[in-house]
């Protein structure tokens, strides 16, 4: 469904990401890890068209979607989340997911049903008449989830929405996006904190200083010696080794 | 059916309108008159409201649009002939072309903010040059045109009751407008736009277009009042049509009655009227006196009325009902 080649990107001296490539198949869960500030973020903003990369093409659908702006990308069927979340403050709940309804309901009350629908299918239904701006951080990256669904997209992106999640609210949310994608969506997640992944990708990338540095199913990963040298620094692999061992 | 929030909106709008009415009945001529130049001046407040208050990007030179529009249709009129109404017609599309025009060019630009404010600035003081240098804009003299009452010219001024009901009536069609806006997907997106763009263009919205047609749609708006100016005075010059006193009235009442609503503007622009009239009355009409006056409203008004007069109003006596409100 989506496929990510050779990716680079440059901010002055920085190279943030460098030949980096991915593949999304339709209908599934892919991870996207990797320690901060190794470009995850900036992977997706190229992807979602916020920012142009140096070199390298993204492909949805088998379209070439290189350098299109978001909202022809959103128009296609992918959708972003931000992980620094993003509501519109003075709308309430309801409204905030109305804004993503919009893009197929040109109605108001159609796109305020949709809306409904949506938030309490992603048990937001006592918190739709809320000013979004009165929502914990929990309530805030549900409505990221809510909102993106509601354009109607296939293709998810999320960036980081169980970080700074309490265990009870990741295992809710966990639920809601597996049950969403068992509906046919397909999800690129982001991050940060492994275990969250492990429940639920079947396949995640890791990226390190920009580079893809592995690939496989997360029990694969956290068994890779270059992956656990990305999170726990260099040596680390070796003394986990020498500790397993001893 | 309008609902309001709040008692306190609801006896608010309800004031308006009976003095609104009242103003028929009231013995002196003075208070029409008076009222008169301030539905004039609300027009022009809808007009900065749409893109100010509701698109959150805040224009320091509506004049540009009220120029457009009174200039173009005076230009069509005296130096070429044209029907008032086609002129008319003209000038608010002339109002429409000069807004999309300033925001393509800086939305273009990603001009935002206090810089936004300073271009349309630029581009009112720089249109109020060329106006005063050109011969076919009347250069330094202005623009007058031949006193004929009658409906083909647009011209009532001989009959005050009759000005008064037509301004009443463009009044309330732009704020029909304005409410019909507010509730479509457009005024959605407006809205999106002003509160979060980066989370507006994720979701599939073309940010540059939306701003740019709010410009064209306030520039409309302005050009009607530019294009009202003129049939009421029958004299414009670029001193007043492109000054920034135009400029500083369009903002000043959306402001104090409150942005981003629909009664905000009359309200805000009503209240600042009476408020400056009653001044100058009291103080034996010193000239300037009335700015004064709004400026010192203004810093009150942006430190303990954020919302202004509708958002103060919207918290007494709340109604216990959820969603949004139509004022
Ligand atoms: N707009 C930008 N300008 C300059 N540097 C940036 C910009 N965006 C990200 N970076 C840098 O690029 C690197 C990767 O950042 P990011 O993609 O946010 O990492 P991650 O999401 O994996 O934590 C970081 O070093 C960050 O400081
Ligand atoms: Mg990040």
């Amino acid at each position: 469904m989506l496929e990510v080649r050779n990716l680079t990107k440059r901010f002055g001296g920085l190279l943030a990401l460098s030949d980096a490539s991915l593949d999304v198949p339709e209908g599934a869960i892919v991870g996207l890890l990797g320690p901060n500030g190794a470009g995850k973020t900036t992977c997706f903003t190229i992807i979602a068209g916020f920012t142009r990369a140096d070199s390298g093409s993204v492909r949805l659908d088998g379209q070439d979607i290189t350098g299109l702006p978001p909202h022809r990308i959103c128009g296609l069927g992918m959708v972003r989340t931000f992980q620094i979340v993003q509501p519109f403050a003075g709308l309430t709940v309801q409204e905030n997911i109305a804004v993503g309804a919009y893009l197929r309901h040109e109605s108001r009350r159609e796109a305020l049903a949709e809306a409904r629908r949506i938030g309490q299918r992603l048990g937001m239904g006592a918190l739709l008449d809320r000013p979004a701006a009165s929502l914990t951080i929990a309530g805030r990256k549900r409505l990221e989830i809510a909102r993106a669904l509601a354009t109607g997209a296939r293709l998810l992106l999320l960036d980081e929405v169980m970080a700074g999640l309490i265990p009870t609210e990741v295992t809710e949310i966990v639920g809601i996006i597996r049950q969403i994608r068992d509906e046919g969506h397909t999800f690129l997640m982001i991050e940060h904190v492994m275990q969250a992944v492990m429940s639920l990708a079947e396949t995640a990338y890791v990226l390190n200083y920009g580079k893809m540095i592995a690939q496989g199913t997360p029990q694969q990963l956290v068994r890779d010696p270059a992956v656990v040298e990305a999170y726990l620094g260099h040596g680390a692999a070796a003394r986990l080794q020498e500790a397993a061992h001893a | 059916m309008m609902r309001f929030a709040s008692l306190g909106q609801a006896a608010l709008v309800a004031l308006v309108v009976v003095y609104l009415l009242a103003v028929y009945l009231l013995p002196s001529q003075v208070w029409m008159g008076f009222t008169i130049n301030a539905l004039a001046m609300s027009i022009v407040a809808l007009s900065w409201n749409i893109t100010g208050g509701f698109g959150g990007m805040a224009s320091f030179g509506h004049a540009a649009m009220y120029g457009t529009g009174a200039y173009a249709s005076a230009v069509l009129q005296v130096q070429f002939g044209v029907n008032a109404w086609v002129a008319f017609a003209a000038g608010i599309a002339a109002g429409a072309l000069m807004g999309a025009f300033i925001g393509a060019l800086a939305f273009r630009y990603g001009v935002k903010g206090s810089y936004f404010a300073l271009v349309t600035l630029a581009f009112a003081e720089v249109l109020r040059i060329c106006a005063s240098a050109f011969e076919i804009t009347g250069a330094g003299r202005g623009l007058q045109l031949t006193l004929q009452p009658g409906v083909a010219t647009l011209q009532f001024n001989n009959d005050r009751v009759l000005t008064y009901t037509l301004l009443l009536g463009i009044v309330a069609l732009v704020m029909a407008l304005t409410a019909w806006l507010k509730y479509s997907r457009f005024g959605a997106y407006l809205v999106a736009v002003r509160e979060n763009e980066d989370a507006a263009r994720a979701l599939g919205i073309d940010t540059y277009r939306v701003k740019v047609t709010a410009m064209a749609i306030s520039g409309a708006f302005g050009g009607l009042a530019g294009a009202v100016y003129l049939q009421l005075w029958l004299f414009i010059d670029s001193s007043v049509v492109y000054g920034v006193s135009i400029s500083v009235t369009a903002l000043i009442g959306p402001i104090i009655g409150g942005a981003g609503t629909v009664w905000g503007p009359l309200v805000g622009t009503l209240g600042l009227h009476l408020l400056g009239e009653g001044a100058k009355t009291a103080l034996h009409g010193a000239p300037g006196l009335n700015f004064v006056l709004y400026a010192l409203v203004l810093i009150a008004a942006l430190r303990f009325l954020p919302q202004g007069l509708m958002g103060l109003a919207a918290r007494i006596g709340v109604l216990g009902r959820k969603g949004g409100d139509d004022a």
